[in-house]
């Protein structure tokens, strides 16, 4: 390469500079409900449902790991379907009821899942976890609706959920620490309780 | 992440107004790559337009006998939809061998007909792209190519494709329907829908400025086995090295008797050769029909093993469906 | 205490109901299940923190010739950018603790050179963007196997880079049956789902670091000498990890730059890395080059073994990946040498890695023993056995204890391993089946720790140290030792870590927390006992400690009585001693485990993992046996994936992030089972444990790529074995057999 490289973008590029006709940040005001409880907000259109959750109302269960739907750390239900909070906006869910794992314990009483998780050791740091969890719950809610998966042998029937089918449905959730073993033991335990 | 300011129209017509009208506009449904790539400043729009609320989310029987899907159908219930279960399994197990769960959940079928390349060089802004920045140059010729494409590639960009849900479309022969600001709607075959890099990478699609994909209809059902075969490093949650679409009817003896075949991972969009699927229907010969595929292929360093991956695995397809 | 002499017997030994050892749950487990447990980045104690974020470099050797931050510092919210130009004075590197902006020369891809503050994260990742620098760019050196010509000794760090004895080159040459292989293994990177992440707030002098660190008195240490502090004006407070791998043993760039930050503005800043930045701007593990040379007679016995490793560091960093070092204590041969060298490359900072040394080192190191055997034909465990030292082969001191052979014997009965087969020989329609199997070994340090107990007037006892818990279990096992030692349930411990302002720890790292950590809280509660009995004027010699109380003699007293109305507290510490040198110190075991190699795609897949390991006393039945499959999975993932690509060209990884550098996900992990056979080590330390987080990894790889030759014949020397790796051997051998028929 030749001294002076060129640059590609941003950052560091004189071309970087704010063109004339780039928007100023926009401000929105903007009411989010989660676990059932209303916040009103006055957020940048920019941030993420994730950062919402985590920067702006104080609920720090949801996790950031990648940024970009690629570990599953951040993952929250909304109107009871796991999503990556990361890779929405906050202002996208105006008006959407949307659960984290905050929001999963009634009281003292934990979720059968995350019950599930302390007995049979699902976690080691816990990163990863509150993500795990949140995507169990909606995984589970995906099989008693009778959706198959990617290793589900007649997709046009319906299927038991294997191990096999847990692991694949899961795998949208790294761990890198990798409890994986334990995290299915506790979601095939949890399965058969009432959710 | 560079500033925006967020929409959100009431109807197809107003959301194309917006489009047409704001310099710089994206539309956005479920976010899952735009905003992968805005949060990187390789997507910069200055208005985001969210069309999530526009009443686009419905599958719906064709007179024909197809199905209309609406853009905003998420790839999960697009999966989960008994008809597509039943009579289009090739886009159903393709859909499902894509992404993660908490993707397809919020992925639409317009977003993954829209799906950016995952070409490494495209994703990180220091160094040149063609597609990201015309005219830089294409750092994945003579670079780490691996994913790149062995097929219809150009001397300005050698991106795949990395949607799966699009190989399935192009071995449906899918049409995309469009409306724009002016009122107009157009269809647009599959076939014609992605583009090959040629000298201008940046532009992928059809679709013109403004607008905007409403629907995607499926033909009435292909009689045959719908095989969706996905070879990748890991076992889920990862891009595909190679995938092959197929839907294939067998005749006396188990022979093909007639075949669809649609390559992924290969080249810029989803690869289909129906002449290739005419020697297999004719030869009964999986190789005979790859010969045809791989005529042009040519590796970069790094991806040569595609050439041999796409062959081998249009035999094991062939193979499983010879014993379905 | 200083372990100078094998421990005799202790309080934790007479009780086989005992507290430790139990699979009890963890006690951090519910805060983590619930989301309530604060990570560095969650903690809402400081009001009112400032957000930072990195801009890195974009070339990987030069100079910065211009940098303008005009349009960065006009942006709506920014409050400071910080750059060479402006940033506070700083000290020499301390250990891994490097000074940030310090110049305008580009050493590495990714390197900070400027650091922005605003009032949101928005805002300062936008204006991050905005930051112009212009480059002097050289052409970067990045490539290893370009640069093993100008390869040197580093200096030694722990160890010596080179061992030899005997005539290795005269053996070998003489040596019957040869085998002279090289390996290589990529950059790989710790990807803990956590990302680097500090919140740095400054009263007066004083700096306190809410941070994601590993080893709190080493940071606390350099961050102080870096920042011309006496270490206890920096305190740093790591309450929740969300995993480290080594990768937190330091305080990376995003601390310093925090800190840097928040004393210019005199405001807390807070700062996370993004996924991207990890890959450049926090170490990684480098890539390796290892030759292995054996020299055997026809029975397998060894006369000559040799590994030397290549491995790369950053400019001005002499960092090695102690691949070799393992092979000095493993097997028997009279003939021998060990060898690393180094180049320095413009690539980011190479540091240690879950198992530095033995985990890539045994990658090479035992699929080379299964290649001998192989040509041997002789068994894979068989070769080992017969290779089995009486005494570390080149300390020429005894191992502590060494159950390696019992390891293999076991694992062999429990996994099936009669039903191997030979190579190439199992089908199962498209798939072909192998089984392979791997030595697993890892160093077992006991390093210094205090800790100090209190007991309250309630009877609830109250443990403190600056140790940390990085999903190890730490919490968990403090609690069972001292709720052992004292006789109270797990329920009456309060396990306060994580903060240099508790007695110092060793910290999470090497394998050695656990036993460390463990063992001053051991001796801390040993003498808090002396002191209570003392107390109630108790006799020593029948005094049992359980139930909340002690009985000794006719007596019973309860604990909170002892305590009385101001409580009472003890100190304990321990330090390694003479023992350190007198015995040679591992943690064995062995891996085994089937592999299905996809005929058409060279697609592999793990389908069952067995290891069995021996770890001294374990703690906690369910938390070991969690950082065993850990450490196997880690293993999986580098046998088959993990590949930190760097293109030379620009010195920076291509595959920055998780969707293209690969770890396992759950679908690649199917059965997976950990067993622990009986062992006690009193030459360890009091609690007569080793260290188990690092011994699942080593040697877990090697045993699945053994498993892929047995499936194929097909022998990948180069990690991971991905399929493009294996598509030419496999066409290459249906060629042949085409051929053939």
């Amino acid at each position: 390469m030749a001294a002076g490289a060129a640059s590609f973008g941003w950052p560091g590029h004189p071309s970087a500079a704010p063109a004339p006709d780039d928007p100023a940040p926009q401000m929105l005001p903007l009411r989010l409900t989660v676990n059932g409880r209303g916040h009103d907000l006055r957020l940048d259109s920019r941030t993420t449902l994730l950062d919402a959750l985590r920067e702006h109302i104080g609920l720090t269960g949801t996790k950031k790991g990648c940024d970009h739907g690629q570990c599953g750390a951040c993952t929250v239900l909304v109107e009871g379907r796991r999503i990556n909070s990361c890779l929405t906006l906050a202002a996208m869910h105006e008006g959407d009821a949307v659960t984290t794992v905050e929001g999963l314990a009634k009281g003292e009483a934990l979720h059968p899942i995350q019950a599930a998780f302390i007995a049979h050791d699902g976690f080691q740091c816990g990163y990863c976890t509150p993500g795990q969890i949140c995507s169990a719950v909606g995984m589970l809610a995906e099989a008693r609706a009778g959706w198959p998966s990617h290793v589900t042998a007649d997709i046009a029937g319906t299927a038991a959920l294997s191990d096999a089918e847990i692991r694949e449905r899961m795998s949208g959730n790294l761990c890198r620490c990798s409890a994986y073993p334990n995290i299915v033991a506790a979601i095939r335990d949890a399965a058969g309780s009432d959710l | 992440m560079k500033a925006f300011t967020y929409e959100r129209p009431d109807s197809v017509a107003a959301a194309a107004s917006l489009a047409a009208e704001r310099p710089n506009a994206r539309l956005i449904a479920g976010g899952t790559n735009l905003l992968d790539l805005m949060k990187l400043q390789i997507e910069t729009p200055t208005t985001l337009i969210d069309v999530n609320r526009l009443p686009l989310d419905q599958v719906a029987d064709t007179p024909e006998g197809g199905l209309r899907v609406g853009a905003l159908v998420r790839n999960a219930d697009l999966a989960a939809h008994p008809r597509v279960r039943k009579e289009y399994g090739v886009l159903a197990k393709a859909l499902l061998a894509g992404a993660s769960g908490q993707l397809r959940n919020k992925a639409t079928t317009a977003g993954n007909l829209l799906q950016r390349t995952r070409c490494y060089y495209f994703y990180d802004t220091s160094k040149p792209c063609n597609k990201r920045a015309p005219g830089s140059g294409c750092a994945a010729i003579g670079g780490y190519n691996r994913i790149m494409a062995v097929l219809g590639a150009s001397e300005s960009c050698i991106a795949t494709n990395p949607s799966d849900m699009n190989v399935a479309l192009r071995a449906l022969d899918a049409t995309v329907e469009t409306a724009d600001a002016g009122g107009g709607a157009r269809t647009i075959p599959i076939a014609a829908f992605h583009r090959l890099p040629g000298d201008t990478p940046e532009i992928e699609t059809a679709l013109r400025p403004g607008e905007i994909i409403t629907a995607v209809s499926l033909p009435k059902p292909v009689p045959g086995i719908h095989l969706y075969r996905k070879v990748r490093d890991r076992a889920s949650y990862a891009f595909a090295t190679v995938s092959v679409a197929a839907i294939v009817a067998k005749g006396d003896g188990g022979r093909p008797s007639a075949a669809r075949l649609a390559f992924g991972g290969l080249a810029h969009k989803p690869w289909r050769d129906e002449t290739a699927e005419r020697i297999l229907v004719e030869t009964g010969s999986a190789d005979a029909a790859a010969d045809r595929v791989l005529a042009g292929a040519r590796g970069y360093g790094s991806n040569d093993f595609k050439i041999p991956l796409a062959r081998r695995t249009l035999r094991a397809v062939m193979d499983e469906a010879a014993h379905a | 205490m200083e372990m100078n002499q094998p421990i005799g017997q202790t309080p934790l030994d007479g009780r086989p109901d005992g507290l430790v050892g139990r699979p009890v749950d963890r006690i951090d487990g519910r805060l983590k299940v619930t989301g309530l447990a604060p990570y560095a980045y969650e903690t809402q104690a400081l009001r009112n923190p400032a957000y930072g974020f990195i801009v890195e470099a974009r070339i990987a050797r030069g100079g910065i010739r211009s940098i303008d931050t005009a349009a960065a510092r006009l942006a709506p919210g920014v409050i400071h950018v910080m750059t060479h130009e402006n940033v506070p004075a700083q000290g020499e590197r301390r250990e891994q603790v490097w000074p940030q902006l310090q110049g305008t020369e580009i050493r590495f891809f990714g390197q900070p050179v400027a650091f922005v503050v605003a009032e949101t994260f928005e805002q300062a990742r936008a204006a991050a963007a905005l930051v112009a620098v212009q480059y002097d760019a050289q052409p970067p050196k990045a490539s290893l196997k370009d640069a093993l010509g100008e390869a040197y000794k580093p200096k030694p760090a722990q160890t010596d880079p080179d061992s030899q004895a005997g005539d290795f080159e005269g053996a070998f040459g003489a040596a019957p049956v040869q085998l002279d292989v090289t390996y290589t293994t990529p950059p790989q990177v710790h990807a803990q789902m956590e990302p680097h992440a500090t919140i740095a707030a400054w009263d007066g002098d004083k700096v306190v670091l809410q941070t994601a660190n590993q080893m709190l008195n080493r940071g606390q240490k350099s961050l102080a000498g870096l920042l011309g502090l006496p270490p206890e004006n920096v305190r740093l407070v790591s309450r929740y990890i969300g995993g480290g791998f080594g990768s937190k043993l330091q305080v990376q760039p995003e601390g310093v730059l925090a800190v840097l930050a928040a004393k210019a503005i005199g405001r807390p800043v807070k700062v996370a890395m993004t996924r991207q930045q990890e890959f450049h701007c926090a170490s990684h593990r480098t890539g390796t080059i290892q030759r292995v040379r054996l020299g055997a007679d026809r029975d397998g016995r060894l006369s000559a073994l040799a590994h030397e490793s290549w491995s790369d560091a950053t400019p001005g960093d002499q960092f090695f990946e102690t691949s070799a070092n393992v092979t000095r204590s493993l097997y028997a041969a009279p003939h021998r040498l060990t060898r690393h060298r180094i180049a320095n490359l413009n690539v980011p900072v190479t540091s240690a890695m879950r198992a530095p040394g033995e985990a890539v080192g045994q990658l090479a190191f035992e699929c080379a023993m299964d290649e001998l055997a192989e040509q041997l034909g002789i068994d894979p465990i068989e070769l080992r056995v017969r290779n089995e030292p009486a005494e570390d082969p080149e300390k020429k001191v005894p191992f502590t204890v060494r159950q390696l052979v019992p390891c293999m014997r076991e694992g062999a009965r429990l996994f099936g391993w009669d039903k191997r087969g030979d190579a190439g020989s199992r089908r199962e329609g498209r798939f072909m089946l192998g089984m392979g199997m791997s030595a697993a070994a890892r160093l077992n340090p006991l390093m210094p720790s205090a800790a100090r107990v209190r007991l309250g007037p309630d009877g609830y006892l109250t443990v403190r140290m600056a140790m940390t818990d990085i999903g190890t279990g730490t919490y968990t096992i403090l609690a069972q030792i001292a709720g052992e030692m004292m006789g109270l349930p797990v329920e009456r411990i309060r396990v306060e870590i994580g903060d240099t302002a508790y007695p110092m720890a060793a910290g999470s790292g090497g394998s050695f927390g656990a036993g460390s950590a463990g063992s001053a809280l051991y001796v801390a509660c040993d003498n808090l006992r002396q002191a209570l009995l003392k107390a109630g004027d108790l006799r020593p010699d029948d005094a049992v400690f359980a139930d909340g109380a002690v009985r000794a003699g006719n007596r019973t007293v309860t604990l909170a009585e002892l305590a009385g109305r101001d409580g009472m507290e003890a100190a304990g510490e321990i330090k390694p001693g003479s023992l350190k040198e007198r015995y040679s110190h591992y943690s064995f075991g062995a891996h085994f485990a089937e592999v299905a190699v996809d005929a058409d795609t060279g697609e592999v897949r793990l389908r069952r993992m067995l290891g069995v390991f021996t770890g001294g006393r374990i703690l906690n039945a369910k938390t070991a046996r969690s950082q065993a499959i850990g450490g196997m999975i880690f293993g999986v993932g580098a046998a088959l994936m993990e590949d930190g690509v760097l293109d030379p060209r620009y010195g920076s990884f291509v595959n920055r992030d998780l969707a293209e550098y690969h770890v396992p996900a759950h679908a690649d992990v199917p059965e997976i089972e950990a067993v622990f056979l009986p062992e006690r080590d009193d030459k360890a330390n009091p609690l007569k444990s080793k260290g188990l987080g690092e011994l699942g990894i080593c040697g877990a790889g090697a045993a699945l790529a053994n498993a892929v030759y047995n499936a194929t014949c097909v022998r990948v020397r180069d990690y991971p074995l991905t399929l493009d790796k294996l598509l030419p051997g496999l066409e290459e051998r249906e060629g042949r057999v085409q051929r053939r028929s």
